[in-house]
């Protein structure tokens, strides 16, 4: 999974980097942020495209478990073949390169991602702004949370005949971190990650120069844990789906730990604050969202081939995102985690346990009923993406146990990250207006009594 | 499994196949009622299918016990647990435990096979909080001073949860008698595959599964014998060598395929002489060393004996070699690629099996079936084009 690496509050007229060919219209007012958040990603294109010849060493990785700042020690550049594949999604090219790939004979049950982003490299490899992306200089595998990436970098070795470094991350069955598992993960960085690293930029880590990054993740986590919990005013300043995705960008990707990280999360939050004083909600792509009638809590990823289409069918009838679980896939900061400058490696090792989709169902389910609570949310939708074993398998029973447990009713509709041919748009609509007519019913007391006894859902009703 | 191998009487091996299916019957269950009522208040531990170390469950008592999903059984209740594109086997699984066909089992465990799985632990700990659920998280490291290290602190750990709810208590001893069992039934399990190889006219690989298969429920020891007395019987079978096309058959470790798969590809005219049908009963090429620490002997068979499978990480290993080991080793003419459906670890691997195969000449086929599948006319037509294709591929040659 992964997310959008651009844009921000403004979508309204903000199609992200490289979204050129999508369906976004809209005006140009742009934040702040948005504008620095543009710029960093078009500099860090631009530092790719240049990458051979500035002599600097490009590594593939995926999103959960990313070592940024370990990456930003050795002055290496990250190129994340999930924010490829979502923007190719948003530029309406990832249903001709998923063709692509199926023609070269991979199957149409597998995660949609991986296809994409072998259709892509099969035609060009040309990235969201346009330019030729580099070939790795290695493969980091950072195999957290999802059993797709090691095969996705075993077929890019295939192509690039590359090092591939593994970082297997333990999962946490039990919902704890165990001294055990964070000690093997500190025992792979020091036996294979950082020399693998030391090998190819021809450099030693230079612990302080980590730590050093490590202190600005923590400055823009700090940041950014409080534009989450500004959700929790009424009405909310922002969309914690939607305009989330665009929120987690820098510090899900090539980001975290630079200047300009700490920069943009601190900008963000000034913009956020601001928006708390003056009892003004998010942009949208309906406008500017004060009139917020349903707060809901999303769990799974969006369909990035419609993601406006999607984001209106919430806009135009008042329904506002107020925490979702997508945009936690790259860390749970709002849980308590903070990078430790004290503990470089140690840091990295909970680091990667901590992801979302890293967690057992059962603490998914924990996370998401506290989300409900907290902030005060009327309903939850799950949308459940046919690519995705690793967020969709179980979603039916997150379902049922959340209505169980909360008496807050679900929704549940089915699409995909970046197969267009996934995309039921009426049938979603239909779902969810009918979903949000049942909120309003139950909120106008109609349906208490129903209510109190049977949680409602919509969808796919096990 | 509810299909069965039909030997006539007067066969050699007709007695040993029907306690082979006697065994395999209502998903184990019968053999796991006869153990627990021999070993009172034995514990008897269920697992999905790949790598589980059932070495360690024996050595503290434990009776290992591998589920496979319910096969072609209705799915009523499991149904409503699973969105339609994911697999078929966690919902027969949920099913079974449902329908109290897993109540004679103590505990599940889950071992990394992929996604599914995974979740499935935590659904499984959630629907059945009285019993014990492990997930049994398999190395992707092979340093023994790194992944080798963290397994055996997961075997020591299963065990010490294992012997808090009345195993015994991990020993040397234990652990010694367990792997020379095991070893037994790797002895016996390399002859089947000899005999696969040498004579498959004897040795129809539905025979060859069920066998196999039938070691789910019992200890190691039995199952070699089983497994002995089969190759044995199989051995006197008279008859002669048939045309048939020699094939491998790669990517059904999992979910499993209907009985009646294997039969219809057997008919078309393809012997099968290797699959991966039973990694988690078979997964180690050789033998345990039977000397020094025995828990780091059974660490380092996982670590350097596993077999590969697309749940393995094959580090700086060329993708597909160990296949075309296999291919070369079963003398085999071609590979039929079988994954159940949605199985993204099986279908993300094939590209690179089928790329492997391409550039050594072997020919291949690819199906996806489901547990469930009913009907195999269209699989039978596909495999009998496809052993057509390899003889006259041969004969051209
Ligand atoms: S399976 Fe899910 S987590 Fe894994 S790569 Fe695909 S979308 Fe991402
Ligand atoms: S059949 Fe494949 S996808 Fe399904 S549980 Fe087994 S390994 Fe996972």
């Amino acid at each position: 999974m992964s997310l959008v690496t651009i844009g921000n509050k403004g979508l309204k007229g903000a199609p992200p980097a490289g979204a050129e060919g999508s369906a976004v219209t809209v005006p140009v007012t742009k934040d702040a942020s948005q504008q620095r958040q543009k710029r960093m990603i078009a500099e860090h294109f631009d530092r790719l495209s240049t990458a051979k010849e500035d002599g600097k060493k490009v590594a593939y990785t995926f999103v959960p478990g990313n070592l940024t700042e370990l990456m930003g020690a050795f002055e290496m550049l990250p190129v994340l073949p999930e924010i490829n594949a979502l923007q190719s999604g948003m530029r309406g090219k990832s249903g001709a390169y998923i063709s692509e790939a199926e023609r070269g004979g991979h199957s149409e049950d597998v995660c949609s991602y991986v296809k994409c982003d072998i259709g892509m490299l099969r035609t060009g490899n040309v990235g969201p702004t346009g330019k030729v992306l580099p070939k790795p200089d290695l493969l980091l595998l950072s195999y957290t949370g999802c059993f797709t990436f090691m095969k996705w970098f075993e077929l890019l070795k295939e192509e690039y005949n590359c090092p591939v470094v593994m970082l297997h991350v333990p999962y946490q069955a039990d919902g704890i971190i165990t001294p055990e598992m964070r000690q093997y993960v500190v025992d792979q960085l020091k036996s294979d990650v950082i020399p693998q690293m030391e090998q190819i930029t021809g450099k030693k880590l230079n612990l302080d120069k980590l730590s050093e990054q490590l202190a600005r993740s923590r400055r823009a986590e700090d940041a950014l844990v409080k534009v989450w919990e500004s959700a929790k005013n009424k009405p909310s300043p922002i969309d914690g789906y939607f305009g989330g995705v665009y929120y987690i960008g820098p510090i899900f990707s090539a980001f975290r730990g630079s200047e300009d990280a700490v920069a943009y999360y601190e900008e963000l939050l000034a913009e956020v604050n601001e928006r708390i004083k003056d009892g003004e909600g998010p942009m949208t792509p309906a406008g500017v969202m004060n009139n917020q009638k349903y707060r809901l809590v999303v769990e799974g990823p969006p369909s990035w081939t419609h993601f406006n289409e999607f984001w209106n069918m919430f806009s135009n009838e008042g329904a506002i995102a107020v925490a979702s679980t997508y945009t936690r896939v790259g860390g749970l900061y709002d849980q308590g985690f903070r990078h430790d400058p004290q503990d470089p490696l140690g840091t990295l090792a909970d680091y990667c346990l901590g992801c979302y989709t890293n967690r057992s169902l059962p603490s998914r389910i924990d996370l998401l009923e506290k989300y409900i609570k907290q902030y005060s949310a009327d309903g939850f939708l799950i949308n459940s993406v046919k690519s995705c074993n690793s967020f969709s398998a179980g979603q039916l029973m997150i379902l049922r146990e959340l209505e169980k447990r909360t008496g807050v009713p679900g929704a549940f509709v089915e699409s995909d990250l970046v197969d267009p041919r996934y995309f039921g748009k009426a049938n979603i609509e239909n779902r969810l207006q009918s979903y949000l007519q049942m909120l309003e019913a139950r909120k106008s007391g109609a349906l208490a009594a129903a209510t109190a006894e049977k949680p409602f859902v919509i969808g796919s009703n096990p | 499994m509810t299909a069965e191998p039909t030997a006539p009487q007067n066969d050699p091996a007709a007695a040993v196949l029907k306690r082979a299916h006697a065994l395999t019957a209502d998903y184990g269950t019968a053999p796991v009622k006869a153990w627990k009522e021999k070993n009172q208040g034995g514990l008897a531990i269920g697992h999905m299918p790949i790598y589980t170390p059932r070495v360690l469950l024996e050595a503290i008592g434990v009776l290992p016990v591998a589920i496979y999903g319910a096969g072609d059984k209705d799915i009523i209740r499991g149904d409503s647990y699973f969105q339609s594109y994911i697999c078929h086997i966690p919902r027969s699984t949920i099913e079974l435990g449902l329908t109290g066909m897993l109540d004679s089992l103590d505990g599940m465990i889950f071992p990394a096979i992929c996604d599914v799985i995974r979740n499935l632990s935590g659904m499984w700990q959630m629907l059945f909080p009285k019993k014990w659920a492990a997930y049994l998280d398999l190395p992707q490291n092979f340093r023994p001073e790194v992944g080798g290290r963290f397994y055996k602190l997961e075997l020591k750990r299963m065990a010490r949860e294992l012997h808090e709810r009345g195993a015994k208590a991990l020993s040397d001893e234990g652990l010694r008698a367990a792997i020379k069992d095991e070893n037994l039934r790797r002895v016996a399990l390399d002859k089947l595959a000899a005999l696969r190889s040498d004579a498959s006219w004897r040795v129809p690989a539905s025979e060859a599964y069920l066998v196999t298969r039938a070691g789910g429920a019992i200890r190691a020891r039995e199952h070699a014998a089983l497994v002995e007395e089969y190759v044995a019987a199989a051995n006197k079978r008279s008859g002669q060598p048939k045309d048939n096309v020699r094939v491998v058959l790669v990517g059904s470790f999992c979910e499993q395929p209907p009985f009646g798969l294997i039969k219809s590809l057997e008919r078309a005219g393809c012997d099968i002489i290797s699959d991966d049908l039973q990694l988690g009963i078979d997964y180690m090429e050789g033998a345990i060393d039977e000397k020094g620490d025995p828990l780091d002997a059974l660490v380092d068979a996982f670590l350097h004996k596993g077999k590969a499978t697309a749940s393995r990480y094959i580090g700086e290993g060329r993708k597909g070699a160990a296949l075309l080991d296999q291919v070369k080793r079963a003398k085999a003419d071609g590979v039929i690629f079988a994954a159940a459906s949605f199985c993204d670890p099986a279908l993300l691997d094939q590209p690179m099996l089928e790329t492997a195969c391409e550039g050594a000449g072997i020919p291949f086929t690819s199906f996806k079936y489901a547990e469930n599948t009913g009907q195999f006319q269209v699989i039978r037509e596909q495999a009998g084009a496809f052993s057509d294709a390899v003889r006259l591929w041969e004969s051209a040659a």
